[in-house]
């Protein structure tokens, strides 16, 4: 027994190693192979990095903390894909900076709330939730409808996004102003825009076409949440590669 | 990609090796040669003098 | 034997002229006390938002998503942090014969960057700057912050250890040691990010999507285990023996306990993610992890509860104690709930609910406040010396409010949860779901109601505490009516 654990215990230095050994295998083990494995993230059609507007509404609804009550992650059982629709895959949120997939559902799952409720209805349940759904317990958001978006400094989202790899392209960047107003835009000529961002909704989100809001922001991200990825036709084999 | 194929591999070296090390450090921490010396750690909160 | 044998007056060559560190540990009580009111306030306020939700006030500062942060940050961080930097502080220094390492200034340094890191992220939270992943809310410039913070907070700790007089490591410091270190590690990756613009608050996670909901729930789980866990298990394997007189059951055991408690804790974050996009193998490592871990931590259980052996009677005449052993308790019944719930089939139900809120605060309440509570009531008197508390009767009667308290929140989550869990997977004869989802909803309400009094029974417990424990600080002690007789109190 030359080797004892009463070495461990008497050196302060040799304890700290092992013990940074210890709690720091379990973790390379684990997430180091989500990165290499290809498998990790299935190779689907559709999803594309976030629209300028899109970003700044997303970052609203991190702002607002709406993770705490609200998932974004359908599992693959009956019940759930009956009430909330297709289970998330992977690559739906590969753009997601941070993943919203949350832990609580207060409320209802918002992985495939795009398109299920008019921009109407969104503007009215953000006012007031209790005036279109009486039992809810959600805060109330007035003030977004009345706060001008502040995004004055896009373009430089989009390049924080793609310095981390988010492929947003020399175009996408220098044309992110333009196109954050665009989409909020009825009027405006969004060919270009839908080039770039195919399937964005366009509109007057917020029902005030003359300014643009942090409502607009937050209805644009949401009517786009999981629309990206078009299920007909897809099996669960095309998805495993 | 290779790291998919050979885990399974590693998994089961990892039960193994995790296996010894755990029965190792039971072996250790109950030798019978180290009694006094435990007794003696376990004092040491109740031995402060001030 | 516990009292400090006559012949060896100054054991183990203390050395008279470097007393231990006090005053700094003092200001982390008060500070642990502080923000356990704050927190348990937070919650009981957002408690009754989910059932009144007029009380979001319709202000963007008060909605339920901007204070949530704020209740788990003071409960976890705030009041947590405090009493594992201010209890390590006084145990590292008491079992290793020696004084901080650095002196005052470093530790002063830790005290208030702490605080000041407190204030930073809850101020955020609540204007809006969030990072939102869950228990790592602030942005980038509070962690960076905080890792500086942490980084002289490690530099102390380890320095004392190196420097001290005794020459085995006691294990509390072990566990005091892996809290320090994995909390650095895990802080660190999980809040790697690149901010928009050195001058603005907002960032962009260095992970995306299914990487970076792994990176955050092996942090958040490990939030768990090694702030909440093995942190606090170093609370109890120095203040219970100290409270009880008597040696821990079995020193072997905690070395055991120690090892592998803190190589399984670390593999166990995927469990948060059962039957998400995260890829199966991940699910099932999280899952074994999970079940595995049952057996350290109830031998962890067992070893704190078993220093009592032969010395029960004491549970009558020490409340205090009797926190501490409760919490051991809770910390059995949590420890046990935990795997069961990391098991897939359960997790398909319970995931999403209330079931997972009722989980994690009969762990906060019953056992990272009461094992704090204990502490305290055993710190201040020593700390401020006094020959003792203010009121025992008070300590009794927070110990049932507090107990009264947690009663009554986890079962009101529990059949919450379950119930929740059960009404979104209900089909009716024809095939068809059974319930909207705003009829769960509406379903939840008196059970929120009951968790809110619940949380109230434990704030007004925790009150009833400040006050006793500021009446014994004041010198208001029972056979110490002189409130500065203690002054001049010799070292026994």
């Amino acid at each position: 027994m030359q080797f004892k654990h009463a070495t461990i215990e008497r050196s302060a230095p040799l304890l700290a190693v092992l013990t940074l050994i210890t709690v720091a295998i379990g973790g390379l083990v684990e997430i180091v192979p989500l990165f290499t494995i290809e498998s990790t993230i299935e190779r689907v059609q559709g999803v594309r990095p976030y629209s300028p507007l899109e970003l700044a509404g997303r970052n609203i609804y991190v702002r607002e903390g709406c993770y705490v009550c609200h998932s974004q992650q359908i599992r693959p059982m009956r019940d759930e894909v009956e009430r909330y629709g297709h289970y998330s895959l992977a690559a739906e949120s590969m753009y997601d900076r941070p993943f919203q997939w949350g832990s609580k559902r207060t409320g209802p799952d918002l992985a495939r709330v795009g398109g299920k409720y008019s921009n109407e209805w969104h503007v009215a349940h953000m006012i007031d939730p209790r005036s279109v759904v009486p039992e809810s317990v959600m805060p109330a958001y007035p003030f977004l409808a009345r706060r001008p978006l502040g995004a004055g400094d896009i373009a430089a989202h989009l390049v924080a996004n793609r310095r981390l790899g988010v492929p947003y392209s020399e175009e996408m960047i220098a044309s992110a102003a333009a196109d954050l107003a665009a989409q909020a835009d009825p009027e405006a000529d969004t060919t270009d825009l839908l080039k770039r961002y195919p399937g964005a909704v366009i509109g007057d989100f917020d029902g005030d076409p003359k300014r643009l809001t942090e409502m607009d922001a937050l209805i644009a991200y949401m009517q786009v949440l999981g629309t990206m990825v078009k299920f007909q036709g897809v099996t669960p084999a095309d998805l495993k590669q | 990609m290779e790291l998919g194929e050979i885990y399974p591999l590693l998994r089961s070296l990892w039960t193994v090796w995790f296996t010894a090390l755990f029965i190792g450090l039971v072996a250790w921490a109950l030798w019978p040669s180290r009694r006094e010396e435990m007794r003696r750690a376990a004092r040491i909160p109740l031995d402060d003098q001030r | 034997m516990q009292k400090a044998s006559p012949a060896s007056p100054m054991g183990y060559g203390m050395d008279a002229e470097q007393p231990y560190i006090e005053d700094v540990v003092r200001a982390f009580v008060v500070a642990t006390v502080f923000w356990a009111v704050v927190a348990f306030l937070a919650g009981v306020y957002i408690a009754l938002q989910l059932a009144f939700p007029a009380l979001n006030l319709g202000l963007e500062w008060t909605t339920f998503g901007r204070l949530r942060p704020v209740h788990t940050s003071a409960a976890i961080f705030a009041f947590g942090g405090n009493a594992l930097i201010g209890t390590s502080f006084y145990v590292v220094q008491r079992t290793c014969r020696a004084a901080l390492w650095g002196g005052p200034v470093p530790a002063w340094f830790v005290f208030w960057g702490y605080q000041l890191f407190i204030v930073l992220a809850a101020l955020g939270y609540v204007m809006g700057y969030t990072q939102s992943k869950e228990y790592a809310e602030p942005e980038w410039y509070v962690d960076l912050w905080l890792t500086l913070v942490w980084v002289v907070y490690f530099m102390i700790f380890i320095g004392t250890l190196i420097k001290r007089e005794e020459p085995h490591i006691y294990v509390a410091n072990w566990f005091y040691l892996a809290f320090i270190i994995t909390v650095a590690m895990l802080h660190i990756v999980n809040n790697l990010s690149l901010p928009v613009s050195i001058f603005g608050a907002k960032s962009y996670s260095a992970f995306a999507g299914v990487q970076d909901a792994l990176t955050q729930w092996w942090y958040g789980h490990n939030a768990v285990g090694f702030f909440l866990t093995a942190g606090f298990l170093a609370i109890m394997y120095y203040f219970i023996p100290k409270a009880a007189g008597r040696p821990i059951y079995s020193y072997r055991l905690s070395i055991i306990h120690f090892w592998s408690l803190i190589f399984l804790y670390i593999w166990a974050g995927p469990h948060h993610l059962h039957y998400t996009a995260l890829p199966d193998w991940a699910q099932t490592l999280g899952m074994a992890f999970s079940v595995m871990l049952w057996m350290p931590s109830w031998g962890g259980m067992i070893n704190g509860i078993m220093t009592l052996s032969g010395a029960w009677d004491k549970l009558r005449t020490d409340p205090g104690l009797r926190f501490s052993v409760t919490a051991v308790g809770f910390y059995g019944m949590a420890t046990f709930e935990g795997p069961v719930m990391s098991i897939r089939q359960v997790n398909a139900l319970s995931h999403y609910t209330d079931w997972t809120v009722g989980h994690v605060h009969s762990g906060a309440l019953g056992w990272n406040a009461f094992v704090t509570f204990g502490a305290l009531y055993y710190l201040v008197p020593v700390l401020w010396k006094r020959a003792g508390l203010y009121s025992t009767r008070l300590v009794a009667w927070h110990f049932w409010l507090g107990t009264l308290g947690i009663v009554l929140y986890i079962t009101a989550m529990w059949v919450s949860g379950i119930m929740q869990g059960l009404m979104w997977r209900a089909y009716d004869e024809y095939g068809f779901l059974q319930y909207s989802f705003v009829e769960t909803v509406a379903a939840m309400r008196p059970f929120y109601m009951i968790r809110a009094l619940g949380g109230l029974c434990f704030l007004g417990g925790a009150l009833l505490m400040v006050y006793n424990l500021w009446r014994t600080a004041q010198g208001h002690v029972a056979g110490q009516p002189a409130a500065r007789a203690a002054a001049a109190q010799p070292a026994e």
